[in-house]
Order: structure tokens, then sequence, then C-alpha cells
């Protein structure tokens, strides 16, 4: 069938059951436009390029589909770049579509012309520039493919103007042929064998989970694990969900803002499996002093997060869809029942832990404190909302105080830590799952960096409830200033004449203003039970610590503790 | 210590911005990366020195260079039975005094001397690195103007290709 290069990218989208896209049009891209216009394809318009990405990454999380996003070329193209490079420390599967200048402009400094693949190289799993219409269908159909299999990640296509009005005659090939590409699926079962004979002479196992198993959908199978053995269970940012919240094995997320019962199991276990993490620096703490006492075994589809950061002694390679469930059957050779006795003093041990130092707060103030919102939040949603954190205090909170029940529910910028994430993101994750209740914690400073998509959720109309935790100050700044630099508050004080209730109501979303601690259950009610967006301006303290708090360069067990 | 890489990659533009972008990204030691046309029109081979600490920073070169969709195939060419080579081009002073003196050091080495004027010659040679840095050291008492050399290239012995090994 005889198409334009842009009929043929709707068309593409639509053999991958594209859903719907988050754009921003321009100069470069008009002739795709014209053909989302002509097709009726469902399209997010944000008020800002980065809004559109992190809207497409929101949506991905929340529903484990690509995310697809556009941009016209030059800074349409340049402004995606914080929320490419979020993606790809997190392993979110995009598709990003750039326009670029015309081909016989390429290369000469042209109007808005940005070379994006050079720049993007680094933060995409791959990217393509296509110089011939003809190559359209088979590098959208390789996108998609890159973007969900093996590891994902963003994948962008660059697409000069012309091509979009060139004509081809359109096929959709069947699959991809791609030898430097072999994502590995099944893993080598031997190494189970191995696993098997560690975890029967450990003492003291801890099970360290990550953002793999919120990827793989893998959490049902993991729970089976935990429940079947009773080995306790640590989580990183990325895994909080995997596991509830309320399993008497899991003791929550460990590193620098761990729980106390995490971090301690860390220093004292002597086999940790990890699986689907990384190892992040924000999680080991000092590296030699990480599990210094324990064997390492690492699960991970990826061979190149194997040994990156800490030394695995057994490493278990390939999708834990395959893995997990080959490790779970393993362990059916030894009964339940024996499992759990060999590690229960062990488990008690971390239950200790987690009675005598439980996380914690000032509870006789008349303060609002930001730790009790975030319990009467879960109180209020059963546990059961899609929580979007913005970066900072707000999002260490979230992770410490919201009990987590399910998989993909905790929506965050783990490894690239991008304020101004939230906001946006829970607009994709709304679009992506409009049965259920999207609530936006952010802090005053996050909020403000993409404030701007307000609009976006008022104008759709979409259900999302954003909390601003309002500290008057960039809180994480300067709970470092006040830790390690004498108090002096370098330009992280935000005190302003500005109205966060106003600006949302100017923006067509309703809003008040939390700062009666007698208020909050009834505020807090309103806003999560309400019909379509609304803005909660909480009034917290400018000087809450999030605790406890492992400084840089220390061991895990050397925490600040709070309360 | 010192590996020789060969990076097997799909022939498209770009694939060596990809390839040598993520070797500075993630800090690689690299001492030369040389790149060129194989037996195959849509695959080109990259042939790249890396000095590792240990096997783990090698195992990282590996994996992550694996990780590139473009790459076809990385094989560590390190202890293998193997030919590798280097070509230089010196441009070197050479009056009518010391010219046959030059000429004389060119043939001990198997150089050639491809090009001659009034007041320098080219010098072709090729062979493992230490030959070409060992005539460099000579060749500098009479004053080199300008060295190009294409890097280390790599092949094993015996029957097979090392995309089949």
């Amino acid at each position: 069938m005889k198409m334009t290069g842009a009929q043929a990218i709707i068309e593409c989208l639509k053999k991958e059951d594209v859903q719907v896209v988050f754009g921003y049009p321009g100069g470069s891209v008009l002739t795709l436009y014209d053909a989302l216009y002509m097709s009726e394809f469902p399209h997010v318009l944000p008020r800002h390029e980065q809004g559109a990405i992190h809207a497409a990454d929101g949506y991905a999380r929340a529903t484990g589909k690509v995310g697809v996003c556009m941009a016209t070329s030059g800074p349409g193209a340049t402004n995606l770049i914080t929320g490419i490079a979020t993606a790809y420390m997190d392993s979110i599967p995009l598709v990003l579509i750039t326009g670029q200048v015309a081909v016989p402009f390429l290369g000469r400094d042209s109007f808005q012309e940005a070379d994006i693949r050079g720049i993007t190289t680094p933060i995409t799993k791959h990217n393509y520039l296509v110089r011939d219409v003809r190559d359209l269908p088979k590098t959208v159909k390789e996108a998609f493919h890159i973007a969900r299999t093996g590891r994902p990640g963003p994948v962008l296509i660059d697409i000069p103007k012309n091509i979009f009005a060139e004509v081809i005659d359109f096929a959709y090939p069947a699959e991809v042929n791609l030898r430097g590409y072999t994502p590995i699926s099944e893993g080598d079962s031997q190494t189970m064998d191995a696993v098997f004979d560690e975890l029967k002479f450990a003492q003291k196992p801890l099970f360290f989970v990550g953002g793999g198993l919120n990827l793989s959908d893998t959490s049902e199978i993991m729970r089976k694990i935990v429940a079947y053995t009773g080995v306790p269970t640590v989580s990183s940012l990325m895994g909080l969900g995997c596991i509830s919240s309320d399993d008497p094995c899991f003791f929550g997320m460990i590193g620098m803002h761990g729980t106390y019962a995490g971090n301690m199991s860390t220093t004292e276990t002597d086999l940790l499996i990890g699986i689907g993490v990384r190892f992040d620096d924000r999680v080991t703490g000092r590296l030699d002093q990480f599990a210094s006492n324990a064997k390492i075994v690492h699960f991970d589809i990826d061979p190149a997060e194997i040994n990156k950061n800490v030394r695995a002694n057994i490493r278990v390679i390939g999708d834990l869809r395959w893995t997990l469930e080959k490790f779970y059957q393993k362990l059916q050779e030894k009964p339940a029942q024996e499992w759990q006795d060999q590690f229960k003093p062990w488990l008690e041990k971390l239950s200790g832990w987690k009675k005598e130092k439980p996380l914690t707060y000032k509870k006789d103030t008349d303060e609002i404190l930001p730790q009790p919102i975030i319990e009467k939040i879960c109180e209020i949603t059963e546990g059961n909302a899609v929580i979007v954190t913005d970066v900072g205090q707000n999002q260490m909170w979230t992770a410490q105080f919201y009990g987590f029940k399910h998989p993909r529910s905790l929506l965050t910028s783990g490894g690239l830590g991008t304020m101004g994430y939230g906001l946006p993101a829970s607009m994709g994750a709304q679009v992506g799952g409009p049965n259920k209740k999207v609530i936006c914690i952010c802090g005053d400073g996050g909020f403000m960096m993409n404030c701007q998509e307000l609009m976006t959720i008022a104008d759709l109309n979409l259900s999302v409830k954003v909390m601003i935790l309002n500290n008057r100050s960039l809180g994480m700044v300067a709970q470092w200033q006040r830790e390690f630099y004498n108090s002096h508050y370098a330009h992280s004080c935000m005190r302003t004449k500005a109205d966060f209730v106003e600006i949302a109501k100017a923006m067509g979303v309703p809003a008040v203003r939390l700062d009666k601690k007698e208020e909050i259950e009834a505020v807090l009610k309103k806003a999560i039970f309400s019909e379509g967006p609304f803005l909660v301006d909480i009034r917290i303290p400018e000087e809450e610590d999030v605790l406890p708090m492992v400084p840089t360069g220390a061991g895990l067990n050397q925490m600040i503790l709070g309360g | 210590m010192k590996h020789t890489l060969v990076v097997l990659v799909e022939n498209k533009p770009g694939v060596l911005t990809h390839v040598s972008g993520l070797i500075s990204r993630r800090n690689f030691n690299i001492e030369s990366i040389n790149a060129g046309y194989t037996e195959e029109a849509d695959m080109s081979r990259i042939t790249i020195e890396v000095d590792a600490d240990d096997e783990y920073e090698l195992e990282q070169v590996v994996n992550q260079l694996s990780k590139l969709i473009d790459v076809i195939k990385i094989i560590d060419l390190t202890g293998k039975d193997r030919v590798h080579r280097d070509l230089a081009l010196i441009k070197v002073k050479a009056s009518p005094e010391n010219r046959a003196e030059i000429v004389n050091l060119a043939e001990i080495f198997r150089a050639h001397i491809v090009d001659v004027n009034k007041e320098t010659m080219i010098i072709e040679l090729t062979g493992e690195d230490v030959k070409i840095d060992a005539i460099c050291e000579l060749l500098d008492d009479y004053g080199i103007i300008e060295i190009v050399r294409t890097g280390k290239i790599a092949i094993c012995r015996g029957p097979k290709a090392a995309k089949d090994v």
C-alpha cells in the first residue's frame, strides 16, 4: 500500500498496539502531525517536551507497555534529554520519534538543527537516523523490539523532515533480524544447583530485590519464593512493592535512607542474593564494607551488571521470568518447613531489630510532619494507589512510610534522580491506568520544575492528586547543608510570595492549603476522593530530616538514626 | 595487562561513534583503535588494544561493548596464536650526506623507502609495534618530521575466521 513516511509511522504504531503518544509539534514534524490529525490517533499534548517524555515514562512504568513520545527537531529534541536519561537509568522502555531538518540541510547548522543522535548516544539503548524512507518500517519495528526486550530502555528514531513526506509501498516486517542483538531469555539451569547448595548451608541468607522484578512482572513468583523459604528480604528503592510491605519476611528498603533492620542485615548476612538489582552506590554505601561477610549471588538479565560494582560469587544470568521459575522449582527439593526452620533464628533477629529500631518520627508536635502525612495517604488509599514521587526528601519519606503492596505502584526516578519528574509522570500514569488512583507526592522545588503540566492535567481532567510537601526549601540539599556544611543554606531556601493554591486554581485545578494538624484527615480524604485533579499545599516544617541516614563513604551499619 | 580485542560490527554509519563513545564514557583505557572493512560487505572490524587492571575490568569492557546493538561479536585474541601488525609511515630528514646511512637502516628493518626529495625521505614499515618503536628511536637522530601509524591489527593463525571461533 502506497503512503507517506508520516502515514507509515502511524501504521507502525498501530501494528505495535500503541494506544497513545505524548508529544509536542513543531516545524520539522508538521507532516507527521498532519498524519496524526488525519488518522485521529490519540495524542496527549503537554506544555513542555520534558512533560511529554516524563509522561511517556510514567505511562510505561505504570502499564508495562512501551511509552511513545514525539518532538520536533533542535530544541524540541533537546528538551527530551533529561527524560531520556531518566528512562535509561531506570531501564524504562520508550520509543522516541524526533523530527530532524531535511536531509539536504543536515550538518549545516540549519535552523532548529541539533545532532540528537550524537547527543543521545550515551543515554539510549540504541538510536537511529533514518536517511531513506524505505528503511522506516524496519527501523520502527526494530526500535520497539529493542526497547521492550532484554533489559528494556529508550530507543530514539531521528527522522528528517523530507522523509515524512516521501512515499513508500508500506509493508511492516514480520520479524526483526539483528545479529548483534540476541537478548538472553533462558539462563543456565546448572547455576540453580550452585545457588541451592549455597542456600542449603547458609545461616543468614538475604534476598535483595530490585527494579528488575517490577520490569519483568515477576513479583508473584518472588513472593512465592519468599513464602516458601522464609528468607528475610530487603529491597532497593526501585524494588518497592514487589514484596508486600506487610509480609513478615520483608524489612524494607536498604541503603542511604534504608531501615535499621535492612541495613544491619546486609552487614551480617552470610549469603546475599541480589535479584534484578545493580548495586547502586546509594544502596551499597562504602563498597568494601557492603555485605562483607557474605557470598554474593546475582540474578540479572544484563551480563554487564555482574561484577560491575560488587563481585558476585555466583552469577545467574537470564530473564527473571525464566530464572526465578527455575529457582522456585529447584527449591522444592527441600520442604518449605525445613527451609523456614533453618532460617528462623535469623528471621527472628531481623524482626527484633525492626521492633527495636523502627522507622520513626517526632510524635508530640503540633506541626504537620511529612511522615504521618504519607502514612495517612497510605491508610486512606489502603496501599492500593499508584504513587508517583519527585526526587529528594519527598521521595525518601514516601519510600519509607507508604506501605507499598503491589508491583508497579511506586513510580520514581531512582537512578538519575530527576527533580520535576513527578507531576508529568503521574499524568502519564493516569493516562495509562484510568481506573487507578494516581497520587503525585512532590516537594515545592520539584513541583515548580514542571508545574506547567498542571494545565495539561486540568484540561484533560485527569484524576491526579498532587500532594506538595511544602517546606519552602530544597529539603534534601538543606539537610546535607545542615549535616555537612555547618547549616550554610546556600541557595536552598525557597521562601516565596507565590501561592501554590492560587497557581493551581489559575491553571484549572481545585486546590487547598493544609496547615492545621487537625484538618489532615479531612483534607486528604477530600482530595483523594474528589473527581478529577486536586492539589494540596501541605505546609511541613522547614527543617525536618530524612532518617536514618548513612553518610557518603560510610558502611551501611553506620547510620545516623532518628526519632 | 594489555588485551587485543577484535570487535565485529555492522557496517553502518555511527557505529564507530557508539564504540568509541562507550569506551571513553565508561573510563576504559585504550592504547589503540583501528577500524576497517572485512571480507563481508556489511561487516566492519574494529581492533582495540585495551589496558585492563584485572579480569573484572576486561569483563566490563567486553560486556558493555557487547550491549551495543551493532556489535556482532567480540573476540579476545590475547594469548591466542595470532599475527599482529602495525603500519607506520615516517618522514625523516635526509640530507645527501646521510641518505645512504638511512637506506641501510631501513634495509636492516626491511622497511621501504617510498619517497625521497632533497631534504627528506618517507619510510614505510610494517611490523609489530616494538619494531616500529625501535626504528623510530634510531631515526630520531636524523630528525623525524612526521609519523603516522595505523594502530595494531591482528588475525588468528589457523584455518578459522575470528567470527567462527
